[in-house]
C-alpha cells in the first residue's frame, strides 16, 4: 500500500499542464482529486513517474450557464456539484447521482473531470453524461476538440483521450422543462461502487412517454446507453408488460463481471430492476 | 450534623463506583487524537520492515534473489528463511501446538504468505525493495475446499509433518489432518437418536471471516546490544504471554525482555497470537542494532494475520414429537488453513465448542471435531467470542430453529420448552460444563413481551399470505436467538496457555493522600478498563474512581496476566481487582481500629470508610486511613497500603441473552432491511451500564456484518477475493441497524462481585439472530437452511432456488 517513486508538478496554467504532459509522455498522469488514481498507485497497479496536479489551474474550476447548456469545469468537485443551485435547478439528476457517490470525504476531493476521464466502469458519472447528451472538451498539444460523452469510452480504463490531452470541461444541455429523472443505484454499502445502476431522463406527454434516454453503470466494460429499452417505452404509459420488456432489452446488452458484488447473472437481473425502478420514478416526477 | 455534611447518597455518588454510568476516562485522549498507538512510537534511527509475500496459494520456492533489492537506496537487509535458520527461527511454535513458518521455507502454503522481510530506512524504500526481490516459484496443486482435504489424492500441504502420525492433540488420520477431538457419550447419544420420534440433520457452515480491527497488527522492536535487552512495543492483547513466548523461542532471558502494549485500536482476537512480523522485526533489530518497526496494511491484515471461524458443522438433533430434545450430535470439519494457529487455551483444540448444547437441557450429546489443513491463511482466532463459542451458539441456535420448523412449532416456544430451568443451576451439561447460574425463561419472556412477539408473528402470517397472493415482493423474518456464553478462561484445572495457568492479576498501591494506582494483567483494546476497573475499586474501598489510576500493558510494571480476550477480563482480572481491593480494605480496617481505639470487630463498613458499630459519629474515612498507613500503623504492622492478588477462578461464568431480529427482504434484489433488533443481555452484576451498552452496540454491529456479508472468500486457485474494505463488508453508520438493549441480572455465584463478562455476548448471540431472521423469512417457501453470509446476491439466489421467479 505504498506507491512507487514519482515526481510532482503543479502548473498554474492549462498551457503549462499540457506542455508538461506532452513532454513527459506516457510516464506522466494528470492528478485531480486523486481518489481513483492514488489508491491504484498505492497498490502499484499504476506507477506514473510524474504527477501533474491540476489543482493550481483556476480555469478548470466552476459551474456556469452558457445559453441552454451548463458548463462544468473538470476540477469541480462532487461536493461543489451538490452545493450548486444551478445544478439543482437545471440538472437535478446530477445532484441525485453525486449524492450516491461514496461518502462526503471522497466527494470533497473527487472531481467530475477525474470521474469521467478515469474510464473505470464503476464510476457513476460517465453513464449519466451519456444519458444527458453531454460533451467533453479535450485540450492537448494539437489544440482543443469537443467529443460527445458517448464516443469517449472504449474499454475499461481506455478512453479517447490522446497523449498529452486534458479534459477541461463538460458541457451538458439543460434538461427539458417538466422532465422526469431518476438515478437508481444498488450498492452493498456506503463507499461501494454500483452492483448495478441506471439513469433515466424522460419527458411525458398525455400520460405517455414522449422522449426517454437510459444509461447503465457498471454493467459492462464501458458505460452503456440502453437505446432499445428506451425505444420500447416511448409511446407507452409504462405499464407492467412494457417495463418488463424494457428491462429485458436492457439486460440483453449488459455483460457485467462476476465479482464480490455477485455473479454476472445477479448483476444483470438487478440491472433490469434498476431500469424498471428508474423509469417508474422518473415518470412520477415528470409533469 | 450541619448542612454541609454530605448525605449517604451524595457520598455514594461521589465514588462513581459499580453501577454508575461513568463516562469513559480514556475517551478524553482518544477523542482529541491524543492516544498513543504503536505507530506513534518513533525512535531515533528507527528502521522499517515490510514483507515480500507470495502471490501463490501453494508453490515451491525455487529461489529468492535479493541482489537488486539491496541496491535500492535505503534498503539495508533482506531477511529470508535462510537468515532465520542461523538463529533457529525460520519456524515458530503456534499457541495451538503446531509450528508455523516465519518466512517461506522451501514452499508457500497460502496466498500472501511471508516470503522475505525487507529492512530499510523508511517505509517507502522498504516497499521499493520488496518490488525488486525476485522469487522464483513452481506452482503446486491448490487445496481450497475443506471437504476435499482428506481425500486420498489430496495434495500434501505440510511436508514438514511427513510421517508424523500424532500431532499436539493426538492421532492424525491423513496428511492434511490436524487433530480429532471428541467429547460426550457416543453410545448413549446414538441410542437417543434411535429412539427419537423426530430428528433433524443439517450441514451448517460458519464461513471464514476476520476480526479486522481498525488498527492492524504492528510492532516496534528495539534490541540494546550493550545491555542485551529487547524492548517490544506491540498491539498485544496478551503482553505477558508474548514476553514468555519471546523468551522461549529467542532464548533471551525473560527479565531482559520488555513488552509494552500501548493504546490498542481494537483487537477482537486478531492480536492474541504471535505473527511472523514480530519475529522478523526482532531479528532485524538484533541484526542491525537499530529499532525496527513493522506495520501491517489492511490487505495484509485481512489476508495473512489470523482469520476466524471456518467451521462446517453437521448438526443433528433428536426430539420427541412434543418437542422435547433428547440428543445432540455434531460433527465439525474445522478449516485451520496452512498452520494450526488457533489461539485457544492449550488443551482445547476446538476451544469451548462443547458449549454447543447451548441453553437447553440435552440429556446426552456427542461432538467430534476434525481439524484440517488447506491452502489458506493460518489462524482460527476467537473473533469477539470466547473460544469457538460463537460457532457453537450459531450451530445450536440454527439447529433449534430447524427442529422447530420440522415439528411445526414456534421457535420461541420450542426454546422455552427445552431451557435449563432456574432450579437446575449449577447445571452439568452433557458435554462437561458446569453452568454457574441462569434464568432463561424470565429473559426469554421479557424479550417476547418487549417486542410483542405474538403481534410480530401475526404480521408475518399476513405478509406471507399477501406474498402468496402476489401483492408484495417482500418477505418478513423473525430471528430468535437465545445464547449461553462460556467466558472467563479460566480455572487452572482446565485452562493454560503454553503451560501457564489462565489466572489474572491486580496490584493496588494506595498513596498517602488517598489516591492510588492499580496495575492489572489484562489489556484494554477499547473495552474501557481504565474506567470500569477504577469503579470496582471505588465501590470496594470507598475511594472515588477519579482518584484511581489504572495501568495495563507494560510487562515491567503490571503483574503477570494472561491478557484480554474471550471476555475474560471482568470474570478473571475483575475478580483479582476486587480481591486485591479487599486486601487493602482488610488492612485499612486494622489501621482504623487502632486509630479509633476499638476492636476490628467493632467496626463496620459504611460507603467510604469505617464507623464504630452503634456510634455512627465515630468514623474514619478511607482517605484518612491512607494517610495513617504512612505514619501511624499499629505496632508490628508494616507501613504502606498495597496489595497484590492473583486470581484463579473456580469456574467459568455463563452470561446469556435473548435476542430477536425483525427483517424484511425484497426477493427481487435480495436487499434486506433490519426493521428492529432487540438484545437482552444478562451479564450478572453490571459495573458500568453505559459501557455495557457500548459493548453490546459494537458486538451487534460486528454480528450484523458477519451474518450479512463479511467473509474471507477464496477462489478455486486460492486467491483471496475479499481482501480490502471494498469487498470485505465493514458496515458504516448508514448500514448499521438501530439497536435496542435490555437486561436482566443473574449474578455469578462464584465471582467476587457477581459479574460475568459481556464484551462478546452480542457477537455470539447476534449472528444466529440475523441468520435465523433470514432463514425464517424464507422458510415458508420451503427452505430449511440457507448458508451465511446473507448478502444481497445470496438472498436473491436463495429466492431463485426456491422458485420465486418461476
Ligand atoms: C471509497 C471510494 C468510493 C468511491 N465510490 C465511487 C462511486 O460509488 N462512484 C463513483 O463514480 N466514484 C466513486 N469513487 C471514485 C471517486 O468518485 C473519484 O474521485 C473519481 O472517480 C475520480 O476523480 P478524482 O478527481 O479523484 O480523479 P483522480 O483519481 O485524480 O484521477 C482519475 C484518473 O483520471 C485522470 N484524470 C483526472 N482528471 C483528469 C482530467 N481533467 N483530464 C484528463 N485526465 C484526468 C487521472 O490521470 C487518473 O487516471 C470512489 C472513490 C473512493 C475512494
Amino acid at each position: 500500500m505504498i506507491p512507487g517513486p514519482f515526481s510532482y508538478h503543479r502548473p498554474v496554467t492549462l498551457a503549462d499542464a499540457v506542455k508538461l504532459l506532452s513532454t513527459l509522455g506516457d510516464d506522466a498522469r494528470p492528478l485531480a482529486g486523486g481518489h481513483s488514481l492514488v489508491p491504484m498507485m498505492k497498490l502499484r497497479l499504476a506507477t506514473p513517474e510524474h504527477l501533474v496536479d491540476l489543482h493550481g489551474i483556476d480555469a478548470l474550476k466552476g459551474i456556469r450557464r452558457d445559453g441552454t447548456r451548463i458548463v462544468i469545469g473538470a476540477m469541480t468537485t462532487q461536493h461543489d456539484l451538490l452545493a450548486s443551485d444551478e445544478i439543482a435547478r437545471s440538472l437535478p439528476i446530477l445532484h441525485e447521482t453525486a449524492l450516491l457517490i461514496a461518502d462526503p470525504q471522497v466527494r470533497y476531493r473527487g472531481t467530475i473531470g477525474g470521474n469521467v476521464a478515469n474510464g473505470d466502469p464503476g464510476n457513476d458519472m460517465p453513464a449519466l453524461m451519456m444519458t444527458l447528451g453531454a460533451s467533453y472538451r479535450l485540450e492537448g498539444p494539437g489544440g482543443a476538440r469537443d467529443l460527445p460523452a458517448s464516443d469517449f469510452y472504449q474499454g475499461a480504463y481506455f478512453t479517447a483521450l490522446e497523449p498529452g490531452e486534458i479534459l477541461t470541461s463538460i458541457s451538458v444541455p439543460a434538461a427539458a422543462a417538466g422532465h422526469g429523472y431518476a438515478y437508481e443505484k444498488l450498492k452493498r454499502k456506503i463507499g461501494d461502487y454500483a452492483t448495478a445502476a441506471a439513469a433515466v431522463v424522460l419527458t411525458m406527454a398525455g400520460g405517455k412517454v414522449a422522449t426517454c434516454t437510459i444509461g447503465l453503470t457498471n454493467l459492462n466494460e464501458t458505460p452503456l446507453l440502453a437505446t432499445d429499452a428506451a425505444k420500447i417505452v416511448i409511446g407507452t404509459s409504462l405499464d407492467e408488460a412494457t417495463l418488463k420488456k424494457a428491462a429485458a432489452a436492457a439486460e440483453a446488452i449488459m455483460s457485467p463481471a462476476s465479482d464480490a458484488r455477485g455473479p454476472a447473472e445477479y448483476r444483470k437481473h438487478v440491472g433490469g430492476i434498476m431500469v424498471t425502478r428508474a423509469l417508474t420514478r422518473a415518470a412520477a416526477r415528470a409533469s | 450534623m450541619n448542612d454541609m455534611t454530605p448525605t449517604r447518597e451524595q457520598r455514594e455518588a461521589k465514588l462513581e463506583g459499580m453501577g454508575c454510568k461513568r463516562k469513559r476516562v480514556e475517551d478524553i485522549r482518544f477523542t482529541q487524537g491524543k492516544g498513543n498507538y504503536v505507530d506513534d512510537v518513533k525512535l531515533p534511527g528507527m528502521l522499517h520492515g515490510d514483507f515480500v509475500r507470495s502471490p501463490h496459494a501453494h508453490a515451491r520456492v525455487k529461489s529468492i534473489n535479493s541482489e537488486e533489492a539491496l541496491k535500492v537506496p535505503g534498503v539495508l537487509a533482506v531477511i529470508t528463511a535462510e537468515t532465520l535458520k542461523t538463529v533457529n527461527l525460520a519456524w515458530m511454535p503456534t499457541l495451538a501446538g503446531d509450528v508455523q513458518m516465519v518466512l517461506a521455507d522451501g514452499k508457500v502454503l497460502f496466498q500472501n504468505q511471508e516470503v522475505a522481510f525487507v529492512v530499510a530506512t523508511d517505509r517507502y524504500a522498504a516497499d521499493d525493495g520488496i518490488n525488486k526481490v525476485v522469487v522464483e516459484y513452481e506452482a503446486l496443486p491448490v487445496l481450497v475446499d475443506p471437504f476435499k482435504a482428506m481425500d486420498a489424492d489430496a495434495p500434501v500441504l505440510r511436508e514438514d509433518l511427513a510421517g508424523k502420525t500424532t500431532g499436539a492433540h493426538g492421532p492424525r488420520k491423513h496428511h492434511n489432518h490436524v487433530f480429532e477431538w471428541t467429547v460426550g457419550d457416543k453410545d448413549l447419544t446414538d441410542a437417543a437418536f434411535k429412539k427419537a420420534d423426530v430428528t433433524i440433520k443439517e450441514m451448517i457452515s460458519y464461513h471464514r471471516t476476520h476480526p479486522s480491527p481498525l488498527e492492524t497488527c504492528q510492532c516496534v522492536c528495539s534490541f540494546d546490544k550493550i545491555k542485551g535487552e529487547l524492548t517490544i512495543w506491540g498491539t498485544f492483547q496478551a503482553p505477558h504471554v508474548i514476553r514468555t513466548v519471546v523468551a522461549l523461542i529467542a532464548k533471551i532471558p525473560e527479565h531482559k525482555i520488555h513488552v509494552i502494549a500501548p493504546d490498542i485500536g481494537g483487537g477482537f482476537g486478531n492480536k492474541v497470537g504471535a505473527y511472523p512480523g514480530y519475529i522478523c522485526a526482532a531479528v532485524a533489530s538484533i541484526v542491525t542494532g537499530k529499532p525496527v518497526k513493522w506495520v501491517e496494511d489492511r490487505i495484509e491484515n485481512l489476508t495473512a494475520t489470523s482469520f476466524a471461524r471456518d467451521y462446517h458443522m453437521t448438526t443433528e438433533i433428536a426430539a420427541t414429537k412434543e418437542g422435547k430434545v433428547t440428543g445432540l450430535r455434531v460433527h465439525v470439519l474445522a478449516d485451520h488453513g496452512a498452520f494450526d494457529a488457533c489461539a485457544d487455551p492449550s488443551k482445547w483444540p476446538a476451544g469451548f465448542f462443547n458449549i454447543v448444547t447451548g441453553s437447553y437441557d440435552f440429556p446426552t450429546a456427542h461432538l467430534a471435531v476434525d481439524g484440517i489443513y488447506t491452502n489458506k491463511a493460518p489462524g482460527g482466532v476467537a473473533y469477539r467470542c470466547s473460544f469457538r463459542v460463537t460457532e457453537a451458539a450459531y450451530c445450536i441456535e440454527r439447529g433449534m430453529d430447524i427442529l422447530a420448523q420440522k415439528l411445526g412449532m414456534d421457535p420461541a416456544e420450542l426454546r422455552l420448552k427445552n431451557f435449563i430451568k432456574p432450579e437446575q443451576f449449577p447445571y452439568h451439561s452433557a458435554l462437561g460444563w458446569e453452568y454457574d447460574s441462569g434464568d432463561y425463561h424470565t429473559a426469554m419472556r421479557k424479550m417476547m413481551e418487549s417486542v410483542d412477539y405474538a403481534g410480530l408473528r401475526k404480521e408475518q402470517a399476513e405478509k406471507r399470505a399477501a406474498f402468496k397472493r402476489g401483492e408484495t415482493r417482500e418477505i418478513m423474518g423473525l430471528g430468535v436467538s437465545f445464547f449461553t456464553e462460556i467466558v472467563g478462561a479460566g480455572p487452572s484445572k482446565n485452562c493454560d496457555i503454553l503451560g501457564i495457568a489462565m489466572f489474572d492479576s491486580c496490584e493496588i498501591r494506595m498513596h498517602p493522600t488517598g489516591a492510588g494506582i492499580a496495575r492489572v494483567g489484562s489489556k484494554s483494546q477499547g473495552q474501557g478498563h481504565e474506567t470500569t476497573w477504577a469503579q470496582i475499586i471505588a465501590t470496594e474501598i470507598g475511594i472515588p474512581s477519579d482518584d484511581i489510576m489504572i495501568e495495563e500493558g507494560n510487562t515491567d510494571t503490571a503483574p503477570y496476566g494472561l491478557g484480554t480476550y474471550g471476555s475474560r477480563s471482568t470474570p478473571v482480572a475483575g475478580a483479582a481487582i476486587a480481591m486485591a481491593a479487599r486486601k487493602i480494605k482488610a488492612k485499612a480496617q486494622m489501621i482504623a481500629a487502632y486509630k479509633l481505639e476499638v476492636h476490628e470487630g467493632d467496626l463496620e463498613w459504611d460507603i467510604d470508610g469505617f464507623r464504630v458499630k452503634g456510634l455512627p459519629e465515630k468514623t474514619m474515612s478511607m482517605k484518612d486511613i491512607c494517610w495513617a498507613a504512612y505514619n501511624s500503623v499499629p505496632p508490628g504492622m508494616e507501613p504502606g497500603l498495597e496489595a497484590v492478588s492473583y486470581y484463579d477462578p473456580p469456574n467459568m461464568t455463563y452470561p446469556f441473552g435473548a435476542y430477536i431480529c425483525v427483517m424484511n427482504i425484497d426477493v427481487d434484489t435480495g436487499v434486506y432491511k433490519v426493521r428492529r433488533f432487540y438484545a437482552l443481555d444478562d451479564c450478572g452484576t453490571r459495573i458500568n451500564p453505559m459501557i455495557i451498552e457500548g459493548q453490546v452496540h459494537g458486538g451487534l454491529t460486528e454480528a450484523f456484518a458477519i451474518a450479512m456479508g463479511q467473509e474471507i472468500r477464496y477462489d478455486d486457485e486460492g486467491n483471496v477475493v475479499t481482501g480490502s474494505f471494498m469487498d470485505f463488508f465493514m458496515p458504516t453508520a448508514v448500514e448499521t441497524p438501530h439497536w435496542e438493549t435490555d437486561f436482566t441480572v443473574t449474578p455469578s455465584p462464584h465471582h467476587p462481585i457477581g459479574a460475568k463478562g459481556v464484551g462478546e455476548s452480542p457477537n455470539v448471540g447476534g449472528v444466529p439472530a440475523f441468520s435465523n431472521a433470514v432463514n425464517d423469512a424464507f422458510s415458508f417457501l420451503g427452505s430449511t437452511h440457507i448458508q451465511m453470509p446473507h448478502d444481497y446476491w445470496r438472498n436473491w439466489k436463495a429466492a431463485k432456488n426456491l422458485g420465486v421467479f418461476a
